[in-house]
């Protein structure tokens, strides 16, 4: 197929689309008018109810939590999937020590300005993670979006460091233990339910006072084993990675070191 | 607020042509960070701030950091095989 019938083709095809498009926009309800009934109804019963006021996080951890499980597990399965990918294989060597740059290249050293702006940042950040991972029945956020604010904890490391600041702040058993437990503790809040005689994933848990950080149940213990589980694994995604590129060399493809 | 909308939207579609139009990797993967960053915006100003928390951590610095990771080790086998 040559240059001018892919032309014709991808110009049909996008006129088609086009078309359709188009068709599907016009049955679109007006910007900003929202039709259906289960939004106002998740707005006026989440306080009442799960005495959640972030009614975001009360949908996600308890009235579909079922789904955001399964939603958990594509994450772990996803961080499993490339760890094991990634994984060293029986020829790799290892480069010791690591040299997060191109054989001969000389890079300036990292700046003043921007190690003390990263060293400065790394305990807001924290703070401000663990923070958002507490306060998701509260406030926007909750275990997911706490979780990736804490695991770019160690890349502003790497940013105002090298690899092996990164290597010292990070651990690859731990984060791997960390992200099972909050995965699995996920899972076994929902069984925990069972045993009282409730279906799955029931909130047992007394609800406590609107406006607590101890508070709506489930909701906050999911929202804290999520982020835990959310933390480890883009750790170990990210360390995964980093070995990958920078130490695991196959036989052939060492640095070849200035002298 | 229904201008800081349309510009953020316009925005969107800019930098996000911009990064498809790209075709050097390398060059593309800034592009796609600071595509990013203007995505996070985007939730912002529509009022989802706890998509915005996500999108700026895993949009902004995960996703390049993944890919300019992937481009090294290439180069890396490049080099070995000459």
């Amino acid at each position: 197929m040559n240059h001018q019938m892919r032309t014709a083709l991808f110009l049909a095809g996008g006129l088609g689309f086009f078309c359709f498009y188009l068709w599907g926009l016009h049955g679109l309800p007006g910007f900003g008018h929202y039709p259906g009934p289960y939004g106002d109804i998740i707005n006026a019963l989440t306080v009442y109810q799960r005495h959640a006021t972030d009614a975001v996080t009360a949908v996600n951890f308890d009235y579909r939590g079922f789904d955001t499980l399964g939603e958990e597990f594509i994450l772990f399965t996803s961080v499993m999937g490339a760890n094991l990918l990634l994984r060293k294989q029986k020829d790799d060597r290892e480069e010791d020590p690591p040299l997060d740059r191109a054989d001969g290249r000389i890079v300036p050293p990292t700046s003043d300005a921007i190690r003390v702006a990263g060293l400065a940042l790394v305990v807001p950040i924290v703070v401000f993670g663990l923070y958002t991972v507490a306060h998701g029945q509260l406030t926007p956020g909750g275990g997911f979006q706490g979780g990736v604010i804490l695991a770019s904890m160690p890349l502003i490391i790497y940013l105002c460091g090298d690899y092996n600041a990164f290597d010292r702040v990070t651990s690859h058993l731990l984060s791997e233990i960390a992200e099972a437990v909050g995965a699995g503790g996920y899972a076994v809040t929902g069984v925990i339910a069972i045993f009282f005689g409730l279906p799955f994933l029931t909130n047992f848990i007394p609800l406590g006072q609107t406006g607590d950080v101890l508070s709506s149940g489930t909701i906050f213990v999911i929202s804290v084993l999520t982020g835990i589980e959310v933390a480890a694994g883009l750790v170990v995604l990210m360390i995964s990675f980093f070995a990958q590129a920078l130490v695991y060399r196959k036989p052939g493809n060492e640095n070849r070191r200035l002298p | 607020m229904i201008v800081m909308q349309v510009a953020v939207l316009l925005f969107v579609a800019i930098t996000g042509t911009a990064v498809v139009f790209t075709r050097n990797p390398l060059h593309q993967v800034i592009g796609l960070a600071f595509y990013g960053l203007v995505m996070t915006l985007m939730f912002f100003i529509f009022q989802a701030p706890d998509v915005a928390f996500s999108q700026i951590v895993i949009g902004a610095v995960v996703i390049p950091l993944m890919v300019l990771l992937t481009l090294a080790k290439l180069k890396v086998k490049e080099q070995g095989r000459k």
